[in-house]
């Protein structure tokens, strides 16, 4: 006998069947860590260049990372497989309960974790609960006092502040944000298939991270649907998730050691 | 000869007992009589004395409230909290250090006020008063620097239940939202505890003052003139009062610990975290009425009639049952989680004690445990005022310690080990001074404004009191018939 994930649980999450609606499959062996899934997805979601000081300081806003790590100790150093990190969309989020305000909550339709940027007050409770350490602060009005990325001849270089996708919110300072699975891209897929009258079809759209990889090793789709390519990579031997144990019923499957 | 003395004739020269015990007793407050006149003019006097000293602390207070807290506080708001050290993974920074602090403190204004009121504990009369405004002033605090932590805290408002042409709510799951119910509660709660034994003395100090404070104390006394029936009012209303915040006390900083408790982090998550907060919460409370005693009997007038080595010596007593039983869930919290032996619990704990902020680690043992437990049970020590206030002093450093290990420094260790970095404060610095100079700031005001001792607690403790002949000795002992009681 299972426990039904489905009932609205005493932490007011509603926990979804495990699979959800749309998920992701990122294939660790094929990632070379070349980040231009962080290219894109600062592209496609309007994400602030923060500078390098800040950076360093941690305040960096992406909404996928890359992160890397190594065995042992120098000089007989052995680097693992390059981790792209994001939003694992969880079907029993820790972030979703803790909002004062409600600013995150839970899509029924989408199945995925929402923020809502104009309700958000900024106290950072989710990112605190947030085991993946995934969610970025507007620590400051990036996009109003642009930070230059290098000086040329004494002409300072701007990374691209004024280019701005119009499907997409621009954060304003003290708000939460983090990945969406590109909802602005899921919308669009939901519109154009309601007005012809059918469903979203596997395969229509997909994420920017996605459509970035040069080595396909991000595929996003259809999870209930187990012919999608993603449900069925999914469901290889050599798929984990991350912090399953803590029954955040992670959307996203890493492949490794295949 | 007046009322008070008369109680106790066997006091007065000349009557002298079969043993020195007479001179002895005359050390204890409740049989040191004063006449009523007498005893209200030197609590007026009190109030009144002002010299330029305490102008020129005035002055610094208020100088560094305007720079560190109204003009910090502003001039954040207007650049976002990047000016701040808060980021990934410590999202949580000092802000939430002080507030944490500054509701520890204000527990034990009424911890020693209402617990010692419903217990009837002799020792508590003259300083329940200043231990009550420690409650109210503290509180102020905490709430403040709670809203310098929001992100965008002209918005505030929507963390509270106002009706709204959208119908969106606060989320009643979040334990921010518990929080802050429970610390509205007890502001609310704990004031009008202030309040209502102040109105006898607000009254008394109506009839002895002229233009402008006769004024304010009018309006304040709510027009109390000290009939039975008055009395019998106050006394039901204190009593219910001094019952119903006692569970709201408790309630407040249990739910202050179950911000962390709840979330999902190694090391925060611990269901011993609760009453671990609030005996921490009464540790710093109890040291800092040593250190505000302390410096109420050396800067005012004849507090030193008032508050007497007897009472830095039961306060010592409190603070050395206070720490014993914080050592306890203390190291149920710590040995528990390290005995667990999970994962990221296990380095967390390796990484307090041999990491960089391992000195901060072993000054909280230090502090908070050893010190007390090593200096308190001497009588010597707890009688002295100034040693017994350095000793809060230190308390309370190590209370914020422990606060501050908990809130950024356990954030810093998550399971996500490519975040990992060590929060470095940066205008939380002048909000923490800001915070304290306006609480100091408060204080003063109040020492000016409203009779810090009350007066007629004090009254009434000394007509309770009596020494009894039986047989060849003396036995001191006070009526234990209560009226409030009915």
């Amino acid at each position: 006998m299972g426990i039904d994930l489905n009932l609205v649980g005493a932490k007011g999450a509603i926990a979804e069947e495990a699979e959800g609606k749309w998920g992701m499959v990122i294939d660790q062996d094929l990632c070379t860590g070349c980040q231009a899934c962080v290219a894109a997805c600062a592209m496609e979601n309007n994400l602030s260049f923060v500078g390098e000081e800040d950076a360093g300081y941690g305040r960096t806003q992406h909404w996928i990372r890359i992160e890397r790590f190594w065995e042992g100790a120098y000089p007989e150093v052995k680097a693992t497989a390059f981790q792209p990190m994001l939003c694992q969309q969880c079907g029993h989020a820790p972030c979703e309960p803790v909002c004062p305000v409600f600013a995150t909550p839970h899509s029924p339709a989408q199945e995925i974790n929402l923020q809502v940027y104009n309700r958000c007050v900024g106290t950072r409770y989710c990112a605190n609960n947030c085991p993946y350490q995934v969610r970025s602060f507007n620590w400051r009005d990036y996009h109003l006092e642009p930070f230059h990325a290098n000086n040329v001849d004494g002409q300072l270089v701007y990374p691209l502040h004024n280019q701005f996708n119009p499907d997409v919110t621009v954060r304003r300072r003290g708000v939460m944000e983090k990945c969406t699975f590109c909802i602005q891209r899921i919308h669009q897929a939901e519109d154009k298939a309601k007005s012809e009258g059918r469903e979203v079809h596997d395969g229509e759209f997909t994420t920017a991270c996605a459509q970035a990889c040069p080595a396909n090793a991000i595929t996003f789709g259809r999870m209930d649907d187990h012919e999608s390519l993603v449900s069925q990579l999914a469901h290889q031997d050599r798929g984990i998730k991350h912090l399953e144990e803590l029954n955040t019923l992670p959307r996203i499957t890493y492949l490794k050691e295949g | 000869m007046t009322a008070a003395s008369e109680s106790l004739p066997h006091l007065e020269k000349g009557h002298a007992g079969p043993h020195e015990a007479h001179e002895d007793i005359r050390q204890y407050l409740m049989f040191d009589p004063k006449p009523r006149g007498e005893m209200n003019a030197m609590v007026m006097e009190s109030m009144l004395t002002t010299s330029w000293k305490f102008w020129v602390v005035f002055g610094i207070l208020a100088f560094l409230v305007a720079t560190c807290f109204i003009y910090a506080w502003g001039y954040m708001i207007a650049e976002g909290l990047w000016v701040a050290g808060v980021m990934r993974p410590s999202y949580w920074g000092i802000f939430l250090v002080n507030t944490v602090f500054w509701i520890g403190i204000s527990h034990a204004g009424t911890f020693i006020s209402a617990i010692l009121r419903v217990f009837k504990a002799e020792f508590r009369r003259p300083f329940t008063r200043a231990a009550e405004l420690m409650t109210t002033f503290g509180l102020i605090q905490a709430g403040a620097s709670i809203f310098m932590h929001l992100g965008r805290v002209w918005l505030a408002y929507w963390l509270f239940p106002i009706p709204n042409v959208r119908q969106l709510w606060p989320n009643f799951h979040s334990p921010l939202m518990w929080d802050l119910l429970a610390i509205t509660t007890y502001i609310l709660g704990s004031t009008m505890y202030l309040f209502l034994p102040l109105i006898p003395d607000l009254a008394m100090a109506r009839d002895r003052s002229t233009g402008w404070r006769k004024t304010f104390y009018k309006i304040l006394a709510l027009g109390f003139r000290g009939t039975e029936g008055e009395w019998t009012h106050l006394h039901t209303a204190m009593n219910f009062f001094a019952f119903a915040i006692i569970p709201v006390m408790f309630s407040v900083h249990t739910i202050v610990s179950w911000d962390f408790a709840m979330a999902m982090r190694p090391g925060w998550s611990s269901t011993v975290f609760g009453p671990y907060f609030v005996l921490g919460a009464l540790h710093s409370g109890m040291g800092a009425v040593a250190v505000v005693l302390f410096i109420m009997r050396v800067t005012m007038k004849h507090m030193d009639y008032f508050l007497r080595a007897e009472h830095f010596d039961a306060l010592g007593k409190l603070m050395l049952i206070v720490s014993f039983a914080y050592s306890y869930f203390f190291f149920n919290d710590y040995i528990v989680q390290w005995y667990g032996g999970d994962r990221w619990t296990d380095t967390l704990l390796h990484w307090l004690e041999e990491g960089p902020m391992a000195w901060m680690f072993y000054q909280l043992i230090f502090l908070n445990i050893a010190l007390p437990w090593l200096t308190l049970w001497n009588k010597k020590i707890r009688q002295t005022p100034w040693l017994l206030a350095l000793i809060g002093l230190l308390i309370n450093l190590g209370m914020y310690w422990e606060r501050y290990l908990i809130v950024p420094v356990m954030l810093t260790i998550n399971r996500m080990p490519f975040t990992w970095k060590l929060y470095e404060p940066r205008i939380e610095i002048f909000l923490t001074i800001g915070t304290f100079s306006l609480f100091l700031l408060f204080y003063l005001a109040a020492s000016r404004l409203i009779p810090l001792i009350p007066v007629w607690e004090v009254q009434e403790g000394q007509m309770a009191h009596s020494l009894r002949k039986v047989g060849k000795t003396h036995l001191p002992s006070v009526s234990e018939v209560d009226l409030t009681m009915q």
